[in-house]
């Protein structure tokens, strides 16, 4: 019960919280900038070439202005807000009209989560295991070696990171493709060949975000464990004549770990927005993707439609992640 | 002298070194330059390096070394813009969390904690839509300094309330000293090498997100930093066209500075907290 009431229920409040502060952050945004939505709309088609009578242009206004959401008072407003959001209306697409943002967010949502997901358990237990390793053996050759390569890796943005080994992979050296998440034309089937298609693909966005994630699990990690390896129980381990695999794997590695579960949970966020920026270096046909084209075609309601549900969705992964913390720590299972 | 001395023993404060001299030269060289940034087909176009033209021209008919001079310092201005206002929210978040306590201290960590766990990337690009038109160095550089600061007021925070745990704390308040005073002067002297290496890292984090926001076209493309060049390059198809000295050049520039500026910090870092020093000076 003491679980129930000093971890689980804090820590739904706190997530329903955040949830509510970062969709009031997106609600505010169009009204609190300089910008007036329906005018800079209108501005874009009449930059289009196309010319409107004074009286389709009035109705054009109100249409646009309900669609906004942008009618009554702020009051108003918020809360037709909310009422739209929990009927999941997140409305239609402006330039692949009349599709429905939920539409194309399900079309794109599959390729971000098998990317994202592939790599961040690829990068994070192999960055752990590795970094851990090379903590406890920081004197050799091969832990110093990795720590340099880590050290040039972990300060490079997602963008800039991508967009070096576009280079060099699908330019200098042609062994990958350039852009896309499956061959032109090709026909989404379960044979060998496609799914041989899709993962040469995808190799180069998972190669960016693995090889990122893993030097900042890596480095954080060798840090955890050279500490850890300072304390007594180690000491005594050894002096005890514990062979040395079972006390890296069995005590250090282990005690380490719970600091990185939490590490997890508070980079989510960053580790998304990244996926997304890697999507559009490579031309992966994800959310990243939607997202450029809709940023590029100035499609307000996607881009709504795409931060909302990330803010519900990452949420939602942190929280997970953030219960199942006990699992691996039982002093907070038994308190 | 001793510190600088034990600083270059260290050989990523030697990179870092060298690298910034570099980078800092070409910020500085800009205000020589020959050319107005902003006048297209100053130079013929799409020239390869030469003697007369260093690192060629672009297809905008821009002498690409003096456009990287401005991009630099540009890129320099915002991320620092950037980094200062930053810097004195996450000082004033963490202080009076930190010293206050309570429910201001749950209010500004609830915030702090949602900005580290929110997509912020995504609500950027939303606010950088919005104010497209007005963007330019300062309202970009604010802007980042608005969603940057979270983690480093955290941090401030726990260095506070460790502080506040002294026993000089206590003589300070019994001796009548105000809570501003005591906690600029008593306190400050504690939080300000973090302070300095988070700048850093801020700056840094802040360069990134200009080249991320520049390469989505959101940002003023008129404005040269490193991250419109490189949004230049790749929308003349530079690298299909096999310009290679136009897309490398701000490439490269960013690459040496994330690495600069990174190594910069940890060093530092490293040399301020004595345990790391001991082992690596060996003394």
């Amino acid at each position: 019960m003491n679980f129930v009431k000093q971890y689980l229920i804090p820590r739904l409040i706190q997530y329903v919280l955040v949830i509510w502060l970062g969709i009031t952050v997106v609600f505010l945004i169009p009204r609190i900038t300089p910008n007036d939505p329906v005018m800079s709309m209108i501005g874009m088609m009449r930059a289009r070439g196309s010319t409107l009578e004074p009286g389709a242009m009035d109705g054009i206004i109100r249409d646009l202005t309900e669609m906004y959401g942008l009618e009554g008072s702020w009051l108003d407003q918020y809360w037709a807000f909310w009422g739209r959001l929990f009927r999941g209306d997140f409305g239609v697409s402006f330039f692949q009209f009349p599709t429905s943002v939920n539409q194309l967010i399900a079309t794109a949502l599959p390729w971000t989560l098998g990317l994202l997901l592939t790599t961040l358990l690829i990068s994070w237990i192999s960055g752990n295991i590795i970094g851990g390793l090379a903590g406890y053996y920081s004197r050799k050759g091969w832990s110093r070696t990795l720590d340099v390569f880590a050290m040039v890796i972990r300060p490079l943005p997602y963008y800039i990171f991508a967009f070096t080994l576009l280079l060099l992979f699908a330019w200098v050296v042609r062994w990958f493709p350039i852009t896309g998440g499956a061959s032109m034309g090709a026909i989404p089937t379960f044979t060998w060949a496609y799914i041989k298609d899709v993962l040469w693909h995808a190799a180069l966005p998972a190669l960016s975000l693995t090889i990122l994630g893993w030097a900042v699990n890596f480095q954080i990690m060798k840090l955890i464990v050279q500490n850890v390896n300072a304390e007594s129980f180690v000491q005594y381990a050894k002096m005890g004549g514990v062979t040395e695999d079972r006390i890296v794997g069995k005590y250090v590695i282990r005690n380490a770990m719970l600091p990185q579960i939490t590490g997890l949970a508070l980079s989510l966020g960053q580790i998304f927005s990244g996926a997304l920026i890697t999507e559009i270096v490579f031309g992966y046909p994800g959310l990243g993707m939607l997202l450029y084209n809709s940023i590029v075609r100035a499609d307000y309601n996607m881009i709504m439609g795409i931060t909302l549900l990330s803010i519900v969705g990452i949420s939602t992964a942190i929280l997970i992640v953030d219960l199942t913390y006990p699992l691996f720590d039982p002093r907070v299972r038994y308190t | 002298m001793k510190t600088l001395r034990d600083l270059f023993r260290d050989y990523r404060f030697c990179f870092s070194f060298g690298v910034l001299v570099i980078i800092l030269t070409l910020a500085f060289l800009s205000f020589f330059s020959p050319y107005d940034p902003t006048l297209w087909n100053a130079v013929p176009r799409d020239m390869k390096p030469s003697v007369e033209h260093w690192l060629g021209t672009d297809s905008n008919g821009q002498d690409i070394f003096w456009v990287a001079t401005f991009a630099v310092r540009n890129s320099l201005i915002i991320s620092l813009i950037a980094a200062l206002i930053s810097r004195v929210i996450a000082i004033l978040v963490g202080m009076v969390a930190g010293y206050k306590g309570g429910s201001t201290d749950r209010v500004l960590m609830f915030i702090s904690d949602s900005l580290l766990v929110i997509p912020l990337f995504l609500i950027m690009v939303m606010l950088a839509m919005m104010v497209r038109e007005y963007m330019n160095l300062v309202v970009l550089g604010v802007m980042l300094a608005v969603f940057g600061w979270a983690w480093d007021a955290r941090t401030i925070r726990s260095i506070i309330l460790s502080l506040r745990e002294r026993e000089f704390t206590q003589t300070a308040v019994l001796s009548g000293t105000g809570t501003v005073k005591l906690v600029w002067n008593e306190y400050m002297p504690f939080a300000t090498p973090f302070v300095f290496s988070t700048l850093i890292n801020n700056m840094s984090w802040a360069i990134g997100l200009e080249i991320t926001l520049a390469f989505l076209g959101l940002v003023d493309l008129n404005i040269p930093t490193l991250g419109t060049m490189l949004n230049w390059a790749i929308t003349y198809q530079a690298i299909l066209l096999g310009r290679w000295w136009w897309v490398l050049t701000p490439v490269i520039l960013a690459l040496l500075l994330f690495i600069a500026l990174y190594w910069l910090s940890v060093s530092i870092s490293e040399y301020l907290d004595p345990r790391t020093r001991i082992q690596r000076v060996g003394a």
